[in-house]
Order: C-alpha cells, then structure tokens, then sequence
C-alpha cells in the first residue's frame, strides 16, 4: 500500500515498476564495488565496507526523512514514527509494508520482514547466510537516517536467521 | 529544530534553535528582527508542545499567527523533522491573507525539501543554494 505523497514521488504505475527493479541492481553494485575495493580482507576491512554502507543509507535516509512525511500530520509520539517506518517508507521504498514490529515499550523495536525484497533474488533458506549482512547495512542506515530526521537517535542493526526474511533491531538512544 | 523567519523584511531558517538560513528585505533593522524571532521561537515551542498534549487531532503543520506586535505579525511553521520557519510580515500589509501565508510555508517547506536531498549539502550546514535563494527572492517580492 502506497502513501498519496509516495505515488505522487515516483509518478505513478510505470515509473513505480521501473524504479524498483532500478535500486536492487545499483543496490546490488553498490555491494559488490565497496566489497571488492577492500585492501584489508580481514575483519577490519569488513566492517569498514559495512559502515560505508550504513552511512551511504544514512545519508538517503535523511533526505527521505524529509521528503515523505511531508503531507502527514504532527507524530505525535515515537511509536506513531515507528509506524511510519514500517507502513510509509517500506512501501516507498520495498513496495510493501513491513510484516510485524514489536517492542518492548522501552525503546526497543523489532520490525520483521518475512521476504525482504533485497535478499529474495539470492536464496530460499540457509544457502547465502553469511553474505546476507552486507546486503542489509544500507537499509540499517536508510532507517537510522530517516528516523534522525524525524528527531529520534537510534542504533539500528539486522539479523536474519533464514533468507530471505530478516529482522530490524531498532534501539532508541537516549541521552 | 530548525526554523526559517520570513519578514516582508527578513527570512531564517534554523535547526535546533540555531540559524540555517537568514535573509532580510530591506537590510537595516535585522538586529531587531533577529530579536523578535528568537522571543517567537518561544511561543513555537509553546505550541508545539501544546500540541502534543492536546487531545483534539491537533496535529497541523502550519502554527499560525504566533503573536502580533504593533509593527508586525508572526507566523511559524513546523515540519515533522523539527525545522521551524518563522515569518515576520509587515503589519501595514493587510493584503496577505491566510491561505497566502500557509502557501508561502509550503513553498518554503518544498524547497527545504530539495535542499536536504541535494547530495552536496550536509544537513545542519548553512543553506546556500541559489535555487532556495532565487525562491525567497521571488516570495519576498510577491510580498513587499
């Protein structure tokens, strides 16, 4: 399900279809180049192509942030933001809405997609588990980064326990 | 928190109570405009957490009519992400009405908008765009 303020972003059905298919292959080369650049292939150099990543999603995110709750109304509070994550900006940007979100009610929200559109071309299972995090990092950022904007400070990592569903750990930073 | 302050006069634009952007029509007295928006920051405070308290669906964007001084009228504006634009209007310039004003927010929201997806601009950097500046120029014409 669309937002009014996301269709009228990409300009209805044709376009809608192609940018979709658009951002998983430069999603998918934009892995595979900060991957291959890494001088360093032990841990060190992972996790700096990781955070590579995170920031470019970061960045995106950010703008996002800005850019689509423009026609909703005031959050009133960090759940009703939350919501808006899983229904506004997954269907903007995976053209669906995130499966399930949880919490704790203390700051710690779980979001579940059960066939997350950037790990569903590679596998059905346990085939591809190790590479997963590295297609996940960019989508981490995406959220950090539009929740920065809408004023929350958060740390967000994935896990996934069998392509391709995953989940989103979002923790509240409070200061 | 940013806020943007627009006056027949001046415009700012600030981000947690600091400046991202200031312009002013015609250039003297923007000390006192400076100090007229930072006493109406308070009272966008004020409303914005008024509105969250509130039980009534009150969650617009547009804040309206901060307060009126004898010379000038205020008007602030909040987006979601916490930027507050603050518009300082000439008194003697009864011409603009409402729905005028909450256009101008929503130009000025748009053009926000596309400076923060502009790859080049940090966000909490001063804005310097020309295209954001070209918009003010032709509001603030429209207005003077």
């Amino acid at each position: 399900m669309r937002t009014r303020g996301a269709g009228r972003l990409l300009g209805g059905e044709g376009r809608r279809m192609a940018d979709a298919v658009l951002f998983e292959f430069l999603h998918t080369e934009m892995v595979a180049e900060l991957w291959a650049q890494d001088p360093d292939p032990g841990p060190g150099g992972q996790k700096m192509s990781l955070s590579v990543l995170e920031g470019m999603g970061f960045r995106v995110g950010q703008a996002l942030g800005e850019r689509l709750p423009r026609e909703t109304l005031a959050f009133r509070e960090e759940l009703d933001v939350l919501k808006f994550l899983c229904k506004d900006v997954w269907a903007a940007v995976f053209q669906k809405q995130m499966d399930s979100l949880r919490t704790n009610h203390q700051g710690t929200y779980v979001l579940q997609d059960h066939s997350f559109p950037l790990l569903i071309r590679m596998a059905s299972g346990l085939q591809y588990l190790e590479e997963a995090p590295k297609f996940l990092a960019f989508t981490c950022g995406l959220l950090r980064g539009t929740l920065s904007t809408l004023g929350i400070k958060s740390l967000v990592t994935a896990s996934v326990a069998a392509l391709p569903a995953c989940k989103f750990q979002v923790v509240i930073q409070r200061s | 928190m940013g806020w943007i302050l627009v006056t027949s006069a001046t415009v700012i634009l600030f981000l947690q109570n600091y400046p991202l952007y200031i312009r002013s029509v015609p250039t003297e007295n923007e000390l006192k405009f400076h100090y007229m928006v930072h006493t109406s920051l308070d009272v966008v405070d004020e409303k914005i957490s008024a509105m969250g308290k509130a039980l009534v669906d009150q969650r617009e964007l547009y804040l309206g009519l901060l307060y009126p001084t004898e010379d000038y009228k205020v008007y602030g504006y909040v987006t979601n992400s916490k930027v507050k634009f603050v518009m300082v209007v000439d008194s003697s310039n009864t011409a603009l009405r409402d729905n005028e004003i909450r256009s101008m927010f929503r130009k000025l929201h748009n053009s926000y908008t596309d400076v923060m997806c502009n790859p080049f601009y940090n966000p909490g950097d001063r804005i310097q765009s020309r295209a954001f500046d070209g918009m003010v120029t032709s509001m603030m014409i429209q207005v003077c």
